[in-house]
Order: C-alpha cells, then sequence, then structure tokens
C-alpha cells in the first residue's frame, strides 16, 4: 500500500513534460496551423444549449450568434473533440499511476472541504469569464499565443500569472 | 509545406481524430506532470513548488524555438499560422480575471479537465464554475461589448510590437526564461515544503 502510494506522487521530471509538450505544441502547429486550447469546447457547449433551448434568442444575441452558422455545427469543431481526447489522456496517464480514484477533494488542511469548493466554483467561474475577454485561457491564449509570438499571447501569459501573484496574499489561507 | 491541414496535405475529414489523438497526448502530459493537483499547481504563486513555471516556460520555448527553426527550413508557412489578435483592454481585464480566478480556483481550465479525469471533486466544481462564467460572459456580452473590443491592434506580433527579430525574441524569451527557473530553484530551497 506505501508503494502505491509513494508511485501515485511521482510525477515527470518537469523540464521533461514542459519538452514533451513543447514538441506537441509545435506538431499542433505544423499540422493544424493553430495552438492547443481548452475553454473553446466549452464555450462551443454553451453555444449548442442555448442555441437548442432558445434559438432565436441565440442568433439574435452578438456574442452567441458569432459561433452559428448554418453550414456547420457549433459542436462539430476542432477544440471539442480535442477536449475529449484531454480527458482520455489524463485518465490513462493517472491510471498508470495509480492516481484515478473515487471522487474527493484535495484541499489545504486549514481549510474545509467545502471551502474548497466555493473556492473552485468561484474561481473557475471567473476564469471562465475572464478566458472569453482573453479570447483563450492558460492553453489557447497564454501558451500557444506566446509560442506563435501573438502579442496578445505574450501579455495573457505575464498577466495571468502576474495577476496570480498580485492577489496570492489575500487567498493565502487557501494554500499554505 | 507545414501547416499540414490548411495547406491540404491532410484531408479535413481527418482533422477530427488528429484533434482526438492531439489531445489524448496534451491530457496525458499535463496529468503526468502533476497539472491535475490544484495544490501543487498553487504552489508557483507562494514558492513551494514551481512545477507550472517550470512545464509551462520549457513548453513554450520549445515550441517557440521549434518555429523558428522550421520557419528557417521552410518547413512551415509561417504566415499562415493563426496569430491570436489583440485587443489590450479586453486581453487586460481577460488576464487579470484569470488570474485571480487561478489563484482562488487552483487550477486552470486545461488542467482541470486533467483533475476530473482522476477524480478530484474540486476540479469537477471548477469546470462546473467554468460553464457558469462563459454563461454569464455569453448572456451579459451586450453590457461589456465595448470592453471585448476595446484597444483592437489586429494580429500583432511580438515583432512588431517590440519592432525586434523573430529570432532575437525567441533569444531573448530562453535568456528570461532561464533566468527564472535559476532563480525559482534558490527561492524553493528557502520556502518551507509543503507536503501535497
Amino acid at each position: 500500500m506505501k508503494n502505491l502510494e509513494e508511485r501515485s506522487k511521482q510525477y515527470l521530471n518537469p523540464y521533461f513534460g514542459g519538452v514533451l509538450l513543447g514538441l506537441l505544441l509545435l506538431l499542433t502547429v505544423y499540422i493544424t496551423g493553430r495552438g492547443l486550447g481548452a475553454t473553446g469546447a466549452i464555450k462551443s457547449s454553451i453555444v449548442t444549449a442555448v442555441d437548442r433551448v432558445a434559438p432565436t434568442y441565440a442568433e439574435n444575441q452578438a456574442y452567441y450568434s458569432k459561433f452559428l452558422s448554418d453550414d456547420h455545427h457549433p459542436m462539430s469543431n476542432w477544440l471539442v473533440f480535442e477536449t475529449i481526447g484531454i480527458f482520455v489522456g489524463a485518465f490513462l496517464s493517472g491510471l498508470i499511476a495509480g492516481r484515478v480514484k473515487k471522487f474527493r477533494i484535495e484541499h489545504s488542511p486549514k481549510i474545509t472541504p467545502k471551502t474548497r469548493l466555493i473556492f473552485a466554483t468561484l474561481g473557475g467561474m471567473l476564469f471562465g469569464i475572464g478566458s472569453q475577454f482573453g479570447r483563450g485561457c492558460t492553453s489557447g491564449a497564454a501558451l500557444s499565443g506566446t509560442a506563435t509570438m501573438a502579442t496578445a499571447g505574450f501579455l495573457a501569459m505575464m498577466l495571468i500569472f502576474g495577476s496570480g501573484y498580485l492577489f496570492a496574499y489575500f487567498f493565502r489561507k487557501l494554500w499554505i | 509545406m507545414g501547416p499540414l491541414i490548411s495547406q491540404g496535405y491532410i484531408n479535413q475529414e481527418w482533422n477530427f481524430v488528429i484533434a482526438l489523438l492531439l489531445g489524448v497526448a496534451f491530457g496525458y502530459i499535463l496529468e503526468a506532470s502533476g497539472f491535475s493537483s490544484s495544490r501543487k499547481l498553487a504552489g508557483v504563486f507562494y514558492g513551494y513548488d514551481f512545477v507550472v513555471l517550470r512545464v509551462f516556460m520549457t513548453a513554450a520555448m520549445v515550441a517557440m524555438i521549434g518555429l523558428v527553426y522550421f520557419d528557417h527550413m521552410n518547413w512551415i508557412d509561417i504566415s499562415k499560422i493563426f496569430i491570436l489578435p489583440t485587443f489590450l483592454t479586453s486581453v487586460i481585464v481577460g488576464g487579470v480575471i484569470m488570474g485571480l480566478g487561478f489563484i482562488m480556483g487552483g487550477y486552470c481550465p486545461g488542467t482541470s479537465f486533467t483533475g476530473v479525469a482522476i477524480g478530484k471533486l474540486d476540479a469537477v466544481f471548477f469546470t462546473a464554475g467554468l460553464y457558469l462564467g462563459i454563461f454569464i460572459f455569453s448572456t451579459a456580452f451586450p453590457l461589456i461589448e465595448g470592453i471585448y473590443y476595446g484597444g483592437e491592434l489586429g494580429p500583432v506580433t511580438v515583432m512588431e510590437t517590440f519592432g525586434i527579430s523573430r529570432e532575437l525574441f525567441a533569444f531573448l524569451f530562453i535568456m528570461a526564461t532561464l533566468m527564472a527557473f535559476f532563480v525559482v530553484s534558490l527561492v524553493q530551497k528557502r520556502v518551507k515544503k509543503i507536503e501535497v
């Protein structure tokens, strides 16, 4: 049991993981001409759901209508398939390392599981809002944007991490 | 000859199969690097674990050097690569909100998916929050449209913004990255260890 526990805490050397991720990103740009992403798939599913429930509203509202067109379904989107892949790949990696377990809450011993879940939800909500302003999240804007030398990507990277450091003091109880 | 798809070397129908496979590799690397743990991720902001900085900066550096090299060898038509357009107001507002979300939630979107995949309930809640946030943004869009389209500069690159060559920017980025690796290794030695 001890061995399993120890094995589940073994991760790739971060520089090796970084090289692999960089080569994957390079391959992705070489094949598709674009980088990797994560929030795009969620946006597609929301656009699809809103279009299903209230089609007239979706077609006339400025943001939803940007992603609706007659010739293709919003879910038949590159990022939707890529995101399904993210779940599969992460599950495989976790399975091999013995990290796939029944649902549990990871939190600092100084906070309750409930506090962790409240802040996780709020954080996700803010990240969701921010990713739309940023036209991409850490993957699509910061990482892919920086690698392709887009000014917006470089700015997104500096701002996401800069803002994290700026606010870190106020939320230190959640983590340390 | 790259990018392969936009140049017609790969059939559109294969596009989604490729998307799935690249996604599998993406998820695998993120999880194997430890990105499924919010406490490891948040370590970058408190100095007890710099895995985010190390993986992220190495990846950006490798892909950047790769693209410079591919361009130099004429293996890729760099003008056909998608350049994220800059809307200065919008990216500043978005970046700051994302940083706040990161420190509160402990994940970013891609990493929260890997947390969900191995059974972290906090990652499930973070992902639910993403849905909520994107829904709120989309619905409130008429009110915030001005910010979203604010400060439009078009699809500019750092070469145009800073007036330097692609190669020089890559060189400066590598130097800054190596410097960051050195500094964080010093910081990590001084910060109290936290077992996650």
